[in-house]
């Protein structure tokens, strides 16, 4: 490591160039601040090597073997890439799973930004109440992502829950929800949906920074309500509606708890809330199949890599950021 | 990233442009209220009805409040929910403090210190902020296993051992963003005074770091509180169970009669998050602005 080698004078560091010229001290104190700067930095760096990196790369072989927590080490098989054929030829649960997956994350992400942006909206006013209300409509993001809630919903929307009672008020017969492949993964959209809060704060945020003279700008051009919403808070918005679209649609990828608790960690009925990470889960810890699991992992993270890259690079086409910079 | 900080300027332009029908909106906002609430005043409506009346009585609050689902619910299994209780405050108040050592120690050298690769270390650390724990879980649980700590005498350590080595990027990012924001004219004075890396942080930093330190204090309670995978997997023994993990043993038993007592437990797991809600809500709203990206 770089901790004994005598600081180079000539390197500039990152944020070198805003130093104030008292900043180039004499060199006892340069040399003192390199090496301290790995001490500080040492507990982060313990951590990166043995709880991410390391980890990381034992997965990456992992998934190259057929290991079960079971056998010691040394019996480990070597399968080459015989777990990413088995996924992507000849396990229809995990396809299922990723379909599962891709229409939770694209039924419920637009629906819950949707939300977030329209009551944002509302609330964008400078007026009484809009700090109890904001808290309000918060208070599901904290609490929404627990398993005492998760529970709470399945049985609102069971048979005899208080969705159920509330149809009944307009005389519609409702059914066990939870219990029906075609709608137990609906009942966990409408609860991903109901923790608009966040995103609709960071909204909020990004609302008060449109400035006021667009609007009477485009107003005395002649531009209605609407126009105004395509055409100024629209475009003003758009680094934060890409913020939120970016991390909502990563989180939305990684629902696990409530899955776990509507199926009790089977992923059922008929397999309908079997989201990745819970089926990545039942292959590794209730299969015992760490290596194909550890498969499992590496696809999702690449997938979720390559999404990533995707909003990066569409976004330039949509997001526009008013310092006029192209990131 | 966004620079969405909240300002207040644009206040009595907005007031201006409200116009509209108030009434109207804040009718909606009201029916908004009533859908967010209705789930939350349920939960506490049945925890609070005597099983009789959970079959009968289809209404949000009970005709009687019979607390007796509480007293059920708590010695419901083998261990008692207070063991639950402890374990799980056990290890959100560890993880509060080893997230606010380790991430403080690494964001002040990333914030203040010229070291080599610093620029390269802080991309890593960027990198590693959407990183999903569940690519990891499955090599962490065979090398903590292969150390002897799962399932050890203290079954603990796999979950506190990385909140001690700063590896919730996001609480290092929020610390150097904020450590950014401290004038370096205080730096200077102190450096001017003889203190070195080491003084300039106890004396400077550590002090004036105090309100990023409770935001991290305060989310990685409630994060830690709710978390369910890292505990499921890392858990085994009942006694060591914490509050998510033993609510799940509820859904087992499917029995009708275990509804108000996994109700009345469920509303006491809620209560310590509710309680930091409304003792710091104006903190934990704004916070996510810069960071309560999560949940």
């Amino acid at each position: 490591m770089a901790l004994t080698t005598a600081p180079d004078p000539t390197r500039r560091g990152p944020g070198s160039a805003r130093a104030h010229p008292q900043r180039r001290g004499p060199g006892r104190f340069r040399h003192s601040e390199g090496l301290a700067g790995y001490v500080f930095l040492s507990p982060w760096l313990i951590g990166l090597m043995g709880v991410t990196a390391i980890p990381m790369l034992l997965s990456l072989y992992l998934s190259f073997t057929n290991y079960d927590i079971l056998t010691p080490f040394s019996e480990v098989e070597w399968v080459g890439l015989a777990n990413y054929e088995r996924m992507f030829t000849a396990d229809p649960s995990y396809w299922h799973a990723v379909r599962v997956t891709l229409t939770f994350a694209l039924i419920a992400v637009p629906l819950k930004l949707a939300a977030a942006l329209g009551v944002a909206l509302l609330l964008n006013r400078a007026w009484r109440g809009v700090g109890l209300f904001r808290g309000l409509f918060y208070l599901p993001s904290l609490l929404g992502g627990s398993v005492a809630l998760a529970i709470v919903w399945v049985n609102m929307f069971n048979r005899d829950g208080a969705f159920n009672s509330l149809l009944s008020l307009f005389g519609i017969t409702g059914k066990p929800w939870v219990n029906d492949p075609d709608w137990a993964l609906e009942t966990l959209m409408v609860l991903a949906i109901w923790q608009f809060g966040a995103p609709m704060v960071i909204f909020l945020a990004g609302l008060k920074q449109v400035p006021t003279e667009l609007y009477e700008a485009a107003s005395v051009d002649g531009a209605g309500r609407l126009r105004q919403f395509r055409d100024v808070t629209l475009p003003m918005l758009s680094p934060v509606i890409f913020f939120n679209l970016v991390l909502e649609t990563i989180n939305g990828f990684q629902g696990f708890t409530a899955a776990f608790v509507l199926s009790n960690g089977t992923g059922g009925p008929v397999d309908s809330t079997l989201m990745y990470t819970l089926n990545l889960y039942i292959t590794g810890f209730t299969d015992l199949n760490m290596g194909y699991a550890s498969a499992m992992a590496w696809v999702f993270l690449i997938a979720i890599a390559v999404i990533t890259a995707v909003f990066f690079s569409t976004g330039r086409f949509w997001v526009h950021y008013s310092d006029g910079e192209d990131r | 990233m966004v620079a969405v900080t909240p300002t207040t300027a644009a206040a009595p332009n907005a007031r201006r442009r409200a116009g509209g029908r108030p009434v109207l909106r804040l009718l909606i906002l009201l029916a908004i209220v009533a859908v967010v609430l209705y789930p939350l005043i349920w939960m506490v409506g049945t925890s609070l009805k005597s099983q009789e009346e959970i079959v009968n009585n289809v209404g949000l609050l009970p005709e009687r409040f019979s607390p007796g689902n509480y007293t059920a619910g708590w010695s419901n299994f083998d261990v008692s929910f207070g063991r639950f209780f402890l374990n799980s405050a056990m290890v959100s108040l560890l993880t509060v403090v080893g997230n606010g050592l380790s991430c403080l120690l690494a964001a002040y050298a990333f914030a203040r210190l010229r070291f080599r690769l610093r620029g390269m270390w802080f991309a890593v650390m960027i990198g590693t902020l959407l990183l999903p724990q569940h690519v990891l879980i499955v090599p962490q649980y065979i090398l903590f296993r292969a150390l002897g700590l799962v399932g050890g005498d203290w079954p603990y350590l796999p979950l506190l051992i990385p909140q001690f080595l700063a590896t919730e990027a996001f609480f290092v990012f929020l610390m150097v963003q904020f450590m950014r924001g401290v004038p370096r004219e205080l730096d200077e004075a102190a450096r001017i005074d003889g203190a070195g890396p080491f003084g300039i942080f106890r004396h400077i930093i550590l002090p004036l770091s105090r309100p990023a330190l409770v935001t991290t204090a305060i989310f990685s309670f409630i994060w830690t509180w709710n978390d369910f995978f890292r505990q499921l997997v890392f858990l085994s023994q009942l006694e060591d169970y914490t509050v998510p993990v033993a609510l799940t043993l509820f859904i087992d038993s499917t029995s009708q009669s275990a509804v108000g007592p996994m109700f009345a437990m469920s509303v006491l797991s809620l209560l310590p998050v509710f309680l930091f809600f409304v003792a710091f809500q104006r903190m934990l709203v704004e916070g996510i602005n810069t960071s309560g990206i999560k949940g």
